[in-house]
């Protein structure tokens, strides 16, 4: 479903990821687990077009997409939920969905998508009309979450959704990224520093090392490596 | 006290008209943080434009009503394409450049776009139409408000709605929102926002048109200068009310505006603008933000 061929990106003198390969096929949990600064976010930026890509291809449903503007990708089904969240402080929760869906025309739909929402997280239904920039941080990855299902994304792409939360928040926030990848057959491409956690609801993971793909297979053989016990899970 | 209500409805003409400036300058400081120093400029095109427009109406003796309106539409898509190309040409090629260079950029063009206007018509202060007639029924009041001040209330309120409401709940209002708020999710959510930033470019461009129609009317005369000291005012009157803020932008402008009335009506004209200015300096010292302004805050 997505694939990436050699890219490459970074900011101005700096290049951030120098050669990233990586395949996602249509239904599954993906990974991708690295150190800070290892180039994780840049991968997730070049996909979705804010840090284009300078060299290599990007492939979604066999079309190059590395030459495309955000909002092109956006329409094309791949939605991403950055680092920090990034709720719209100023508009309300129930605004910040609707922003979600801001490429979408189906009324009926969209507020049917929105109970499903608020079935998922129903604290967003209580705090509905408070402004995004009032909530919590769990609830604001809530909200960001929702906020990029509104789009009915194909694909989604997830940054660091557990950082700076506290372990039940983030074990509920792990159920309902499995829920989603179940119940709507979302593909899920997930960057975390949680390696542990990540890796055991992926069914695959690649790690990313200074801009490269270092090691990748199956997150069971992953949890197994050694090295990686020994740099990302602590053991 | 006939005097005090006359200076009272002066003062809130003019906050009126800076206020149709000073939504162009918040506007667009909001959504990309730059002073767009060109916007007096856009604002001085849209009263020419409904200069020559109108004077060419008036030779062909069209109605009175039709000469307003043809030449505030022309005003306004005039002003609109000029405010439009501005961006395009001297700002979207620095989106990414350091903050000053954008800043430089809009000093530019603000001179080269003064000095087109000086060579493509004139130095001289040249006779405006009067487009506002005096209403009968204003009579009785006359020595108070002006016809044209009833007009340029009246106008000005109107806009300031349709703006609301636009920015409220249109959905390319809500877009303006998002980006402002945060550029680099509102491209993730799918809003193309080089369109917004041009859409708010066009319409802070159209405000400034029909306050440059405006003020043409009501002062009886305008040279290629005026968009200068409008400018600088309207701006004053933005970073008064707190820059970024579309309220703050129109509290401010009637703020500035009552301030310089009154200041010339009790003490003199002479000190209109020490007044304006002290004003604006007594305001940034204790609340550095504007009236309702917010203090920005870095994440990090």
């Amino acid at each position: 479903m997505l694939r990436l061929e050699n890219v490459q990106a970074g900011y101005g003198n700096i290049l951030a990821i120098k050669d990233v390969n990586l395949e996602i096929n249509k239904g599954e949990i993906i990974t991708l687990i690295g150190a800070n600064g290892a180039g994780k976010t840049t991968t997730l930026m070049s996909i979705s077009g804010v840090v284009p890509a300078r060299s290599g291809k990007i492939f979604f449903n066999n079309q190059e997409i590395q030459q495309k503007e955000p909002d092109v990708i956006v329409r094309m089904g791949i939605c991403q939920v950055p680092e920090g969240r990034h709720i719209f402080p100023e508009l309300t929760v129930r605004e910040n969905l609707d922003m979600g869906a801001f490429l979408r025309s189906d009324k009926k739909e969209i507020k049917r998508d929105i109970e499903y929402v608020f079935s998922l997280f129903p604290i967003l239904a209580e705090r509905r009309g408070q402004d995004g920039g009032t909530l919590s941080g769990g609830e604001q990855q809530m909200l960001a979450m929702s906020r990029a299902l509104m789009a009915r994304p194909q694909l989604l792409l997830l940054d660091e959704p557990s950082m700076g939360l506290a372990p039940l928040v983030i074990k509920q926030i792990f159920e309902i990224i499995k829920q989603i990848n179940k119940e709507n057959n979302t593909t899920i491409f997930l960057v975390e520093q949680n390696a542990n956690q990540a890796l055991h609801i992926a069914d695959r993971g690649y790690v990313i090392e200074n801009g490269k793909i270092a090691l990748s297979g199956t997150s069971e053989d992953l949890l197994k490596n050694s090295d990686i016990q020994k740099a990302y899970l602590g053991i | 006290m006939d005097y005090f209500i006359e200076l009272f409805f002066s003062g809130i003409t003019r906050g009126a008209i800076y206020a149709l400036i000073a939504l162009g300058y918040t506007m667009v400081y909001g959504i990309i943080g730059l002073i767009n120093f060109a916007h007096g400029e856009i604002y001085m095109i849209g009263a020419f434009t409904s200069f020559i427009v109108a004077t060419v109406l008036s030779i062909y003796g069209f109605p009175l009503l039709a000469i307003v309106l043809l030449s505030g539409v022309a005003a306004v898509i005039w002003s609109s394409a000029y405010g439009y190309t501005v961006e395009k040409i001297a700002y979207k090629p620095l989106r990414h450049a350091p903050r000053l260079s954008p800043l430089i950029s809009a000093i530019g063009m603000s001179i080269f776009l003064q000095n087109y206007v000086l060579l493509a018509q004139t130095s001289d202060f040249l006779p405006f139409p009067e487009l506002i007639p005096d209403f009968p029924f204003m009579e009785p009041v006359a020595h108070i408000v002006g016809s044209s001040d009833l007009i340029i209330l009246i106008t000005t309120a109107i806009i300031m709605l349709i703006l609301t409401f636009i920015i409220k709940f249109t959905r390319v209002g809500k877009a303006m929102r998002a980006t402002a708020q945060d550029r680099t999710m509102a491209m993730l959510v799918g809003i193309n926002v080089n369109q917004i930033i041009s859409v708010t470019f066009i319409i802070g461009s159209a405000l400034a048109a029909i306050g440059g129609l405006l003020i043409a009317s009501h002062i009886g005369q305008i040279n290629f200068y005026i968009g200068f000291l409008a400018g600088i005012k309207a701006f004053t009157a933005a970073v008064l009310g707190g820059i970024g803020s579309i309220p703050g932008a129109v509290l401010g402008s009637l703020v500035l505006g009552l301030t310089e009335s009154f200041a010339t009506g009790y003490v003199s004209s002479d000190y209109e603008d020490v007044f304006a200015f002290s004003l604006l300096v007594l305001i940034l010292i204790f609340k550095p933000s504007g009236l309702l302004g917010k203090a920005e805050t870095k994440k990090v």
